[in-house]
């Protein structure tokens, strides 16, 4: 078998079409989820998660830092956790991870899929899905 | 619109690859789990009432909570190597190698914070 050229640069892969942006966006989303994420559970400890809360509700905050989140643990106090400045924080991840997961699902489906009108009806399904969850996930965090 | 595949669904399944398929399977299915839960999770939240209650009530039991983790952390982990290799595309020689770190550094953070839930759960 001969070896084929794995190693090719970013800039000779070519990076010009949609679908190869949405490649390079799904890695770079991962990376700012990773930095959201562990934004927040920084400022959790700070808040005085460490003893006010247990490993599953921090996580439950980490993951999105919504004061909802902390309600049924022993944090007397809500109003630190549910600023402007977390529910911005909310807000960046939700934005971030809505675009990353309904790509994943368009991904998923193409693999098995493989119509081209079908596609195109998927890919309709995924912008549908991918505003009216992040239309409701706007305001499930703004009036929370 | 990406290669055209002349595969259909029940051969798609039944593919095994040779190296990192296991991780590229995991990978899905966390995915999976966790695109499910968040769509669920945020109607739930947003109808509210006893529905949504009954949702969000299942999602505060502890044995969900070790499912989603293991979705969520599997898929954090493998992402970042999916991430790493093809951003430093050199690094793809050592693809393997990756995933041997990958479980070396999954088993312990799964086993630690399901230990810890489980222990919560009980009382403990």
């Amino acid at each position: 078998m001969t070896t084929k050229p794995k190693t090719l640069s970013l800039k000779q892969r070519g990076l010009t079409n949609f679908e190869a942006m949405m490649w390079i966006f799904t890695r770079l989303s991962a990376l700012a989820m990773y930095a959201l994420i562990l934004f927040a559970l920084a400022g959790a400890l700070m808040m005085g998660a460490r003893e006010q809360m247990n490993l599953a509700d921090v996580m439950r905050w980490a993951f999105m830092p919504n004061s909802t989140h902390v309600q049924s643990t022993d944090v007397p106090d809500l109003a630190p956790w549910s600023t402007p400045f977390w529910r911005l924080t909310a807000s960046a991840l939700l934005f971030v991870a809505v675009a990353h997961g309904v790509h994943g699902l368009v991904v998923i489906a193409d693999d098995y899929i493989t119509g081209e009108n079908a596609r195109r009806h998927v890919r309709l399904l995924s912008i549908l899905m991918m505003t009216a969850m992040t239309l409701m996930g706007l305001y499930l965090i703004w009036t929370s | 619109m990406g290669l055209k595949r002349d595969v259909g669904l029940s051969a798609g399944l039944r593919y095994r690859g040779p190296s990192g398929y296991l991780a590229f399977i995991l990978h899905r299915i966390g995915g999976l789990g966790m695109a499910i839960f968040i769509t669920v999770h945020i109607l739930a939240s947003f109808v509210g009432g006893k529905t949504g209650a009954f949702f969000n009530n299942m999602y505060e039991n502890w044995a969900f909570q070790i499912f989603i983790f293991f979705c969520t952390l599997f898929h954090a982990i493998n992402g970042l190597r999916i991430t790493v290799l093809d951003l430093f595309p050199k690094l793809l020689d050592y693809q393997n190698e990756a995933i041997w770190i990958e479980w070396a550094v999954f088993i312990p953070l799964f086993g630690i914070s399901t230990f810890v839930i489980v222990s919560t759960a009980l009382g403990g």
